[in-house]
């Protein structure tokens, strides 16, 4: 096993984890190369699986000897049972799917919660780049040009609580967090990433 | 890709390796098959490389495709051909036969030193051509279990294959699945489509229509012409369209044409010559029955297909690649949606390749690195229970 110090875990990574009950059955959309699936696996022995679109990173993910579904978030889940999993889990992912409302639905039908973890499009650096220097934003949480991102959905906090409130999506936790800490006044306008612990609220 | 050379020793090699044969179902007893005919006694040929572990628990039966057999990996003494699976097969390669005993056996009504229709009937003393029954991929796998049984083995590390292996895996996973504890199916399907009956009867169909066939009783002078053409549209549908482009253009052979209206292009040498080849290796009656046997398999058996995978405890690694238009993507991707509905632990690997079906045989990199990481998990999770 490779030794992870908790040192070098990611501040989102940490957040989810801290979130996550021990023993319970996680999806997470757009894994990547597998990194918190692992932690979850590790540190809450949960029963993990994963759906990712890049090839490099299904290498990776099985090299970790993690499960993992070679493909899309917006087609992958039409498949699973209604709560199929205790936690569905779409960090830094979201922005990215096609068609956003379907996989929302989708998400909320085949987990009992969702995790939802995204760069905060009002944070002030973005705020200020679009109002005094007239360009999209480039920064931490954001670090990609207009003409190189995989983002196709650009949300803010606000955004998404509204979202939630419109779709009547339950909101459990939130968690704001800054470059170094965690945000408490005006996360709109400070936090750079927010993740959220929602559910249907049907269950 | 950035997988590391250091995990990949292809230098090494099983060494000299020898078919061994095994024999069951003697009179009185006979092995009955699912069509209800019965058939005995029965001969499996088959190979090992490594070493079965005291649990007896280290064992990994790979399965191989439509034209494969029994030397899977290693040299015949005084042959320089090694097995179909050298590349993955061999110590410290994706089979590490260092950790794992693997085996390899011809498949029923094969023609490799397996009981086949070209094997001499006892009761007759003669050929059995067409009276060999028909047989299924069932079959084909109720005969592993007779030989795994024979070694010892109760459960299987792994069961592996690909094309028509990855049926025979399916078969293991579905019908057997007390006996495995993880299945790698490799461009494979759990039921043939329309296009690929097509393309087997048009084999079969070519070699029928070999006056030389007479009827499957061609002793020693086999339909060799029918035969050829039907290894040869079997090529074309094992290549992608970019992949000959590739191998061949429109580059002219060097071989003077060999009849009227051949062209000399490259591509028609090759397939000629790849035809030729075959019938020194092949029994024609042999690919009539499997290629049989693979067109009438189908998983589901009726139900849904989420259905037949139901109460799988096996972990299981389904791969599949881009370019291959015989067994495409969609027919993995449905296996993999089946298993993610009847819960199944399953990784699902699409691998950008270009060499279409044939890929299996050549990725040998990819299916290194997923094989091998795949494997030392199952087998993790096999030291803590």
């Amino acid at each position: 096993m490779s030794g992870v110090d908790s040192g070098a875990v990611r501040s989102d990574h940490r957040t989810i984890l801290g979130w996550i009950r021990s023993g319970t059955s996680v999806l997470d959309l757009g894994c990547g190369n597998g990194v918190l699936l692992e932690l979850l696996a590790r540190e809450k022995s949960a029963r993990v699986q994963g759906i990712e679109v890049d090839e490099q990173a299904i290498y990776d993910c099985v090299a970790k000897g993690l499960s993992v579904f070679h493909e899309d978030i917006d087609g992958g889940l039409t498949a699973y049972a209604d709560a199929s999993f205790d936690y569905v889990i779409l960090n830094q992912s979201l922005q990215q799917v096609r068609r956003l409302d379907d996989v929302m639905r989708e998400a909320l039908r085949v987990g009992k919660r969702v995790v939802v973890g995204f760069p905060n499009f009002a944070q002030y650096r973005s705020r200020f780049q679009i109002f005094f220097r007239g360009k999209t934003p480039v920064t931490t949480s954001l670090p990609f040009a207009w003409h190189d991102t995989p983002n196709l959905h650009f949300l803010t906090i606000s955004d998404f609580a509204l979202y939630c409130r419109e779709k009547n999506i339950c909101i459990h936790q939130v968690s704001f967090l800054g470059r170094k800490r965690s945000v408490r006044f005006f996360p709109n306008f400070f936090a750079h990433v927010a993740i959220f612990l929602i559910s249907s609220g049907r269950a | 890709m950035s997988i590391s050379n250091a995990e990949l020793r292809s230098d090494q090699s099983v060494g000299i390796v020898e078919t061994q044969y095994y024999r069951f179902a003697d009179p009185p007893q006979r092995f009955v098959l699912e069509s209800g005919e019965e058939l005995g006694p029965i001969t499996v040929a088959y190979e090992t490389y490594g070493v079965l572990n005291e649990h007896n628990s280290n064992a990994v039966l790979i399965l191989h495709a439509l034209t494969g057999d029994a030397h899977a990996a290693g040299r015949h003494a005084g042959e320089t051909r090694p097995g179909w699976w050298e590349e993955m097969i061999g110590p410290g390669k994706a089979f590490d036969t260092d950790k794992y005993y693997v085996i390899c056996s011809n498949v029923l009504g094969g023609c490799k030193g397996t009981t086949g229709p070209a094997s001499i009937n006892p009761e007759t003393g003669k050929r059995y051509d067409l009276d060999f029954p028909v047989i299924t991929i069932s079959d084909l796998v109720k005969v592993q279990c007779r030989l795994i049984d024979a070694l010892g083995i109760d459960r299987l590390l792994a069961v592996a294959g690909g094309s028509m292996g990855g049926m025979q895996g399916l078969e293991w996973l579905t019908a057997h699945r007390e006996r495995l504890h993880s299945a790698i199916i490799i461009a494979s399907a759990a039921r043939h489509s329309p296009q690929q009956i097509a393309f087997n009867e048009v084999g079969r169909q070519a070699i029928m229509a070999d006056p030389a066939w007479r009827d499957g009783r061609y002793g020693g002078n086999p339909p060799a012409k029918g035969l050829a053409v039907a290894r040869m549209i079997g090529h074309i549908t094992y290549m992608s369209e970019g992949s000959m482009a590739e191998k061949f253009g429109r580059r002219l052979s060097d071989e003077l044409p060999s009849h009227r209206f051949s062209n000399g292009f490259e591509v028609e040498e090759y397939l000629r010559y790849n035809g030729h080849r075959f019938v020194e290796r092949f029994d024609a009656n042999s690919y009539l029955y499997i290629t049989k046997a693979m067109d009438t398999f189908d998983i589901s058996r009726g139900r849904a297909l989420h259905h037949a995978l139901a109460r799988v405890k096996a972990k299981v690694m389904l791969v599949a690649f881009k370019s291959d238009w015989l067994y495409p993507v969609a027919q993995s991707r449905e296996i993999a949606r089946a298993c993610k509905l009847a819960d199944v632990d399953t990784t699902y690997c699409e691998i950008d390749s270009t060499y279409g079906h044939d890929a299996f045989l050549l990725e040998v990199e990819e299916e290194s690195h997923l094989v091998k990481h795949f494997l030392i998990k199952v087998s993790q999770q096999l030291e803590r229970v």
